[in-house]
């Protein structure tokens, strides 16, 4: 499962990176989509990688391996939302711009031929 | 210490957070009543900034240890809740904060908060992120309140829109965006080795790492080095603040002035947070001070090449935050105190500049520095608006172009650093401190630094000279505009001041080097997060520890 899920951020980081660099605000929008995904995914591997165990330490049994790790849980939560505000900010702004230079270009027009 | 004054050190987080959000009750048209609040608002921080130096300081009786003061928010034990700390280095920033936050918002009140929606609320709101990034405790609260100062400023960046400011702040929101994705990566990095985010508990735990954690660990703090970086425009990371910054209107520069200084200022905390345990590379010298000193020479050339005064004020911010990598990062030498100094007499100089600027340009006819500006230029629209142009009624203050040019003249010789105000005092602090501390004589790092700082000094004469020539001297109709006392006013205060700063330079750089001196034993911070006691049975903590 972690090779699973380490290609999974793999994949998603790297066409984000990639998608971040192009010239054309959607992409550029989708690009960052992407890396927050695995950015997402990233902090979740960071509780460890565990299946089918309770997330909420019981104080008579407290042996942390019996348990996932909630505080990653409660961090991604919180980096979604704010994930999430930022790009619909951003998609104002892209637009914002698609109506003042009549371009989807990040630079506000079309590079030289 | 009486029972309301125990909850001080949230209110700066707070204070703003209930105004801004009230501010969004009260209609947009009701102007008088968001006034009224932004300027309760401010002045409550200012007060509430004041009054955390004093308690910091042992000026006022407190029983706050080493001057640190601990709030645990809901009460919880330290490393699991969050806390807001309040000590010396925290307090300088958060005064700097409402001083500057409080000029530009009386500036920005004269005119500029009329030329979009919500200039108010959002001003509140990057107030709250900046008095939230340097109150908190843990890594994970300064990601959010990096978060909610950004999201701000996105707003404010592109106050009154146009063209030229929408461009800059798609690239400014791209580039912070994937900034705070790699604060994400390096905050969970080092909570998978070392299963705390509590600023002190990791110091205390980053020197219990061996082996392959601790390479991890490194890994994480270089990324999460660049993070801070990024927002504190080290070269090659900053390419986004110039056209960000010099198109964003007036008050809005003038207050992103601290934003660059955030940067600083987490680099500065966490890496003496972790230097006795050896610093990991971005936060220790052999990293910061080469950055430094490429960063200040990327801000020389820019400062020359500059044609516009806003870039050029955009340029000494960045020679401004190369001159502090540089000074923190000097191998072999503890700065800091001179740097604070520099720190604040900056801020307050390019705060006061960007105001200025606005004024002078308004003396100019249309067109007639024509020659000298780039192309885009001609993509901003002109902020002057018919319905806010300068028949609004105002007091006129007599021989404006005399307050004008003299204010130009103490803005270049603050950010130049030449004697008598306050930038000088800064810089030769500086210096002197470089060339006295090593024993065996000012090395290779001493005399790089001496370069730079000097001929920075001499770049800005250079650029600051010519832009004055050009503003005052060799235009043959200039306007004499109308200034309103809001306007000239906050100019004035910040000007004010760094005057105070030099003729009281004794006690407050005595201040700055206790400062110096508290960071560098960082056991006195980690000693009083930790040691917090809230009252209740904290026995369960050694069972609940969990350790990856």
């Amino acid at each position: 499962m972690e090779l699973v899920l380490s290609l999974a951020i793999g994949v998603l980081a790297g066409s984000g990176v990639w998608l971040l660099l192009r010239p054309r605000t959607f992409q550029v929008i989708i690009g960052l989509s992407m890396i927050s995904y695995a950015v997402n995914l990233f902090i979740f591997s960071m509780g460890r990688v565990v299946l089918g165990v309770p997330p909420v330490i019981d104080p008579d049994m407290a042996d942390p391996t019996l348990y996932a790790d909630p505080l990653p849980q409660a961090l991604v939560l919180t980096a979604i939302v704010i994930a999430f505000a930022t790009t619909a900010l951003f998609l104002v702004i892209l637009l914002a711009s698609r109506g003042f230079s009549g371009t989807d270009h990040v630079d506000g027009r079309e590079a030289q031929k | 210490m009486t029972n309301w004054m125990q909850h001080l050190p949230i209110l700066p987080v707070v204070i703003p957070l209930i105004c801004g959000a009230l501010m969004l009750v009260v209609r947009d048209s009701n102007r008088r009543g968001r006034l009224t609040l932004g300027f309760v608002s401010i002045l409550a921080q200012l007060a509430v900034a004041i009054t955390l130096l004093c308690l910091s300081a042992g000026y006022l009786p407190n029983e706050w240890p080493d001057g640190v003061g601990v709030y645990l928010l809901g009460d919880w034990p330290a490393p699991f809740g969050i806390v807001a700390v309040v000590d010396r280095l925290a307090v300088v920033m958060l005064v700097l904060t409402a001083i500057l936050g409080l000029s530009a918002w009386i500036y920005a009140t004269a005119r500029w908060d009329r030329a979009g929606v919500h200039f108010h609320p959002l001003f509140q709101f990057l107030l709250m992120g900046l008095n939230g990034a340097f109150l908190t405790g843990d890594l994970f609260n300064l990601f959010v309140f990096f978060e909610v100062l950004l999201a701000a400023s996105y707003g404010l960046a592109m106050h009154g829109s146009g063209r030229a400011r929408v461009t800059a702040g798609l690239h400014y929101v791209a580039v912070n965006l994937v900034a705070s994705f790699l604060l994400l990566i390096a905050m969970a990095m080092i909570y998978g080795v070392t299963g705390s985010l509590n600023m002190a508990d990791l110091a205390a735990r980053a020197g219990e790492l061996g082996g392959p954690d601790r390479r991890l660990f490194e890994a994480g703090a270089a990324i999460l080095g660049i993070a801070f970086l990024i927002k504190a425009a080290a070269w090659p990371l900053n390419f986004w603040l110039p056209a960000t910054y010099s198109n964003a209107c007036a008050p809005v520069a003038a207050v992103f002035m601290i934003m660059t200084k955030v940067g600083v200022y987490a680099m500065l905390r966490i890496g003496s947070l972790l230097l006795p345990t050896g610093a990991p590379a971005a936060f220790g010298g052999e990293w910061m001070f080469p950055l430094g000193i490429a960063t200040l020479g990327f801000g020389i050339v820019g400062l020359i090449a500059a044609p516009q005064p806003e870039r050029q004020a955009s340029y000494c911010a960045i020679m401004s935050s190369g001159t502090l990598f540089a000074a923190l990062g000097m191998p072999g030498v503890s700065l800091t105190g001179p740097a604070l100094f520099y720190l604040v007499t900056s801020v307050l100089a390019l705060g006061a500049f960007f105001l200025l600027l606005e004024m002078i340009e308004r003396t100019q006819a249309f067109g007639a520095d024509l020659l000298a500006v780039s192309l885009e230029a001609f993509d901003l629209e002109d902020p002057e608006s018919p319905d806010s142009s300068d028949d609004v009624v105002g007091v006129a203050i007599p021989a404006a172009m005399a307050f004008l040019g003299l204010s130009f003249v103490a803005c270049a010789l603050l950010i130049a650093g030449l004697p008598p105000m306050s930038g000088f005092v800064a810089k030769f602090t500086l210096l002197s401190a470089a060339l006295q501390t090593t024993d065996s004589g000012p090395g290779m790092g001493t005399w790089l630094l001496l370069g730079f700082v000097i001929f920075s000094g001499l770049a800005c004469i250079i650029a600051l000279g010519r832009t004055g020539i050009r503003l005052f001297w060799s235009v043959e109709d200039t306007v004499v505009p109308r200034l309103r006392l809001s306007e000239a006013g906050p100019v004035s205060l910040l000007i004010m001041v760094t005057i105070a700063m030099s003729v009281w330079a004794g006690p407050v750089m005595h201040y700055l080097d206790q400062t110096a001196d508290y960071l560098g034993t960082p056991s006195q911070y980690i000693n009083a997060v930790l040691t917090q006691n809230p009252g209740r049975d904290v026995a369960p903590i050694e069972t609940l520890e969990v350790r990856p």
